[in-house]
Formats: structure tokens, sequence, C-alpha cells
């Protein structure tokens, strides 16, 4: 399944590196009206056509690509940064209150649609690419956690971990020090497919206004632009929504092709 | 058994208890007061106290929160605050085109699903298989409001078979509001039914493996009688519980899609609610999503415990 990997890989790198270089070139600004060029299909000078303001498309699904980049990773970092550690103290602390706890306010997150989440802050702070990272993020922190505790459990058995606590060390330092780098693949793979999910989520959310606001371009709005005019001009629907599919598909083919790569055994255990 | 359900119903009352303190809180939090907010910048000071203990706000935060349990338990969710009808009215006239839209997709997603994942089960590694594991990736892959208007662009504006958008109401007939349900339904169905399938594969794989099966085939069946009647049945319970899980997905999930087709359910009654800060309405539509979450949860761990005695001893 080194193929999966491979091609994974490159999708998702091509849209990394679009992101990037459109920090430091795009081929029109994004933001540059051009009336007399709206709604062009793709032609030589604009590769991917333009919108109805005649806006490029390559250049908006360059910069886009940054803020569903930024969105998507900044949610994976509070869901592990919260996750992981809550799920490493459950392990920790197995079938004591504390767990239960743990356990049980995973439950009550996972009741709450990462949509709701986000539809509810959004009703009190505003729409806002922050917000919509909270959103992302608040419904991530059950999923590190479910993860690193499962994981950590059956660790917890290990021998080696039994002379760690032997030698004296605590559980907390057994925790840092001995559960979580044999987790950290595991959350790897759990990442990428985090990471494609909080893209989904962050251009349904500004496909429905509760995401980045104008004049910060994102894929989701882009989609939003278009649906009034599909009939007239498809391409403005069909370009975001290929970003979002490759993207998406990409990052999914890399978790499948890394989780493979790392740990031949999950192969089975995983559904 | 009953030890079991009484447990699984404690849990339930605490979980929804939880969840209405943490909703209550959240929208407290809400900046502005929704009675000065109805009246504008220039209401006189008694018009809007008198509003705002017709409201109900001018109680204690204890008080308020305690009213609005007790009212949604008998079924008074409170007034909303911009249209002065009763939420419940509101939240009940939009399930009808929320609820069922979410059945329909669950129905088709399950519909496509259950054959394409036990067809690539029966097929695994041949090319029947690797199609269709290749399908539920881009089907995991394409957001389903995009797909849905490309269903729109295909169905509605170039062929014509459907409406583009709106609901035309129960009252036009059974099956011309199924109809209208349609196009939505099966976008909000495709992410769903490509997770389930690799689901139904998966978990078939693992109970082809098992002895049982070695000996339902010694003993003369046929590879494919062997899998209907063995293999199939024992493989449903991790598709129940995604089927479980995925349709608090799909009542979410319809928030975004009745965007794109104009349906008016729970979704815009959500959307128009926030915008004119009417708070009570989104305070309940989101309480009621939460608990049909929980609930459903709830009724499927029963499930299997009924279906799965070995089950019941675990919490």
């Amino acid at each position: 399944m080194k193929r999966n990997l491979i091609l994974g890989g490159l999708l998702s790198a091509l849209f990394v590196l679009a992101a990037l270089i459109s920090f430091a070139w795009t081929p029109y600004d994004h933001t540059a009206l051009d009336i007399p060029n709206k709604l062009k299909t793709p032609y030589a000078n604009h590769l991917l056509g333009t919108d109805h303001f005649g806006r490029d498309l390559l250049s908006m699904i360059m910069v886009g690509a940054r803020t569903s980049i930024a969105v998507a990773l900044v949610a994976v970092g509070i869901g592990m940064g919260l996750g992981v550690p809550l799920g490493l103290w459950a392990a920790a602390r197995s079938g004591s209150l504390v767990d239960e706890v743990i356990m049980r306010g995973n439950d009550l997150v996972f009741a709450f649609p990462s949509l709701v989440i986000a539809i509810l802050i959004t009703a009190i702070f505003g729409a806002g690419a922050v917000n919509a990272i909270i959103a992302i993020g608040i419904f991530n922190i059950p999923v590190f956690a479910r993860i690193t505790r499962g994981a950590a459990l059956s660790l917890w058995q290990r021998e080696f971990i039994l002379a760690a606590r032997v030698a004296g060390k605590n559980a907390a330092r057994i925790s840092v020090e001995h559960i979580l780098p044999n987790v950290t693949n595991l959350l790897i793979v759990q990442g990428t497919i985090q990471f494609s999910l909080g893209i989904l989520a962050e251009a349904g959310l500004s496909y429905v206004g509760l995401g980045a606001q104008p004049p910060t371009p994102s894929w989701g709005r882009m989609l939003a632009d278009a649906q009034t005019l599909v009939s007239i001009a498809p391409h403005m629907a069909l370009v975001p929504g290929f970003a979002i599919i490759l993207t998406v598909l990409g990052l999914n083919l890399m978790g499948d092709g890394l989780r493979d790569y790392l740990d031949p055994r999950l192969r089975v255990a995983r559904t | 058994m009953l030890r079991y359900t009484l447990k699984r119903l404690f849990s339930l009352i605490l979980s929804l208890a939880v969840a209405s303190v943490v909703i209550f809180a959240v929208i407290e939090i809400a900046p502005g007061d929704p009675a000065s907010f109805m009246l504008g910048m220039n209401a006189q000071p008694e018009t809007l106290a008198a509003l705002r203990s017709e409201l109900g706000l001018d109680v204690s935060k204890v008080e308020r929160y305690f009213a609005w349990t007790s009212g949604m338990l008998t079924g008074d969710f409170g007034t909303s605050y911009t249209y002065r009808t009763p939420v419940i009215d509101m939240i009940r006239d939009r399930l009808w085109v929320s609820l069922p839209l979410a059945l329909y997709a669950l129905v088709i997603s399950t519909l496509v699903a259950f054959p394409a994942g036990i067809y690539a089960a029966s097929r695994r590694g041949q090319a029947g298989d690797i199609g269709i594991m290749g399908a539920t990736q881009l089907g995991v892959a394409v957001p389903n409001f995009w797909f849905a208007m490309m269903l729109v662009l295909i169905f509605a504006i170039n062929l014509r078979w459907f409406a583009a958008g709106g609901f035309i109401g129960w009252d036009a007939g059974f099956w011309k509001g199924l109809h209208a349900l349609t196009l939505p339904a099966i976008a909000l169905a495709l992410p769903q039914a490509a997770i389930l399938a690799r689901v139904m594969r998966s978990s078939l794989l693992d109970v082809l493996g098992e002895d049982f099966m070695r000996t339902a085939r010694a003993k003369g069946l046929s590879s494919r009688q062997a899998l209907w009647r063995h293999g199939l049945r024992n493989a449903l319970i991790p598709v129940l519980t995604i089927i479980g899980l995925q349709f608090s997905f799909l009542l979410a999930g319809s928030i975004i899609i009745e965007q794109v087709f104009y349906l008016p359910g729970l979704g815009r009654l959500v959307f128009q609610s926030i915008s004119a800060r009417d708070l009570i309405v989104v305070e309940s539509v989101v309480m009621l999503l939460v608990f049909s979450v929980i609930l459903v949860n709830f009724l499927v761990d029963l499930a299997y415990a009924a279906v799965d005695p070995r089950l019941r001893s675990r919490t």
C-alpha cells in the first residue's frame, strides 16, 4: 500500500505548496476585479477561469488553501493539545473518578455535532475563521482523548511499564516518557484524518457563512458564490469543489498509507 | 437486562442534564439583552421592563434555567422573541422537513451501503472490491453540499426531473413531498453511505474469518449460504453502531443541505434565529438536536444488549 502513501502525499503536498507559494506570488491579485473578463471558463490567461467579478479562480484557490490549511491545522492542534493529555491522564487513572469524568465528558461533546457547536459559537461571538477553528477544534478533543486512552490502556499492561514503575517513576512521568512515544504513530495517522475532516468542516462552515468572512478567501465561500450561478458558470463550482475533493482525498490516502507504513499490525484492527 | 437498562437510563438523564446546563450557560454568555434588541435604541425604560418580565427575563439565571428545562419537559419551549409565537410550534413545523429528510437519507445510505459492502467483502481483493473501495474513498472526500449543487445542476437544471429547491409541503401528497426531498436526501446520504459500506465490508471480513463460518462451510453450506445465514447477522453489530451515530450527522448535516435547496427545515430556522438574535429558538433547537443524538445512542445501546447478552455486563 505504498502507492496510497505516495499518491496521497503528492496530492497533499500540491496544496500545501500552492498555499505557501501564494504568500509570495499568485497569477493575479486574488481581490482584483476585472468585470470585462467575468465568468470566463478556463483559458490561457486564466488557467481556471474567472468568477462573476472577473477575479482569477486559480489565485483565489491558492490563497483559499491557506485558510483551509490554517483552520484545519490549528483545529487539529487544539484537539491534540488538549485531547492527548486528557487521554493519557484517563488511562493512567483507569477506572477512577477522573477517568469516568473524562470519558463521560467525551461522550457529551460527541453528542454535539460539530456543526451545532459552530452554530452555538457563532450565535454568540459572531462568524469568523477563529470561531470556526474553535468549533472544529473542540470536536477534535474527544477524538484524540479516546484514541490516546485506548492505546495507552493496553500499554499500561506491558512489562516495560512495570519496569519503569519498579524503577520509581510516577504515573505522569511514565505517561510522558514511555506511553506517549508509543502512541505517536497512532496520533500522526489520526491527525491526518482529522486534518482532512477539518478541511471539509471549514468548507461547510464558510459555505453557510459561519466561517472565514470576506475578504479572506475560502473554498467554502467560493462555492456559496457559485451556487446561484451554477447553471451559467458551472466551472465556478467545479474548481473549488475539486480543490476540496483532491485535498481531502490526498490526506485520507496519506493517512491510510501512513498507518500501513508505520504499523502494519493496525491494518487488521482498524475499521 | 433491567439493571442494564436502568443504568443506561441514569446516564442518559445525566447527559441531558449536563448538556442543558452547558447550552444554557453558553447562550447566557451572549452579549446583548433580547428585550432591548427587540424594542430598539429608543425604548422607554418602562416598556423595556414590561417586556423583560413578559419574556421572563427579570428573574435570576437559576430560576430561568429551571423554567426553561421544566418547560421543555412539558412541551413548552417558551415564546420566540421575534415572532412572539410558541417555539414548539415553529420547531414542529420545521421538524416535518428535517426529520423525514434525515430518515430518507438514512434509508438511501443503508440501501446503497449494504449491497456495496457485502459485494466488496465477498469479492475481496478482486476488481469489484477495489472499485467499490475506491468509490468510497471518493465518497468520503466529496463535500455533500457541493455534491448537492452538482445534483441540482444535472437533475434539476439540465434534466428537469426535480425542482432545484424549495419544499412543496406534505399537504401536496406524500409522494410529491418525497419527490421534493429526493435530491437533498441523496446528497446527504453520499458520505454516510461511503462510510457505512466500508464498515459493512470490514465487519463482514472479520466475521468470515471466524471458526463458526468454517463450521458452516464444513456442514455443507455454500459460501453464499454461509454468508447470508451466519455471516451477515454477526457482522451487523458494528454496522448498527455506525448507523446510530450517523443519524446525528444526518440531522446536523441537513442544516447545511437545507441551505443548498432552500428547504424550510430546522437549519434555516436556526440561521434565521441567529441573525434575528432570537436566542431562545437557537437554544431550543440545539437542545433538541443534542437530545435526539443522546436518545438515539441510548436506543442503539439497548438494541445491542437485547441482541447480544454479552454486552450487558460491560457498560
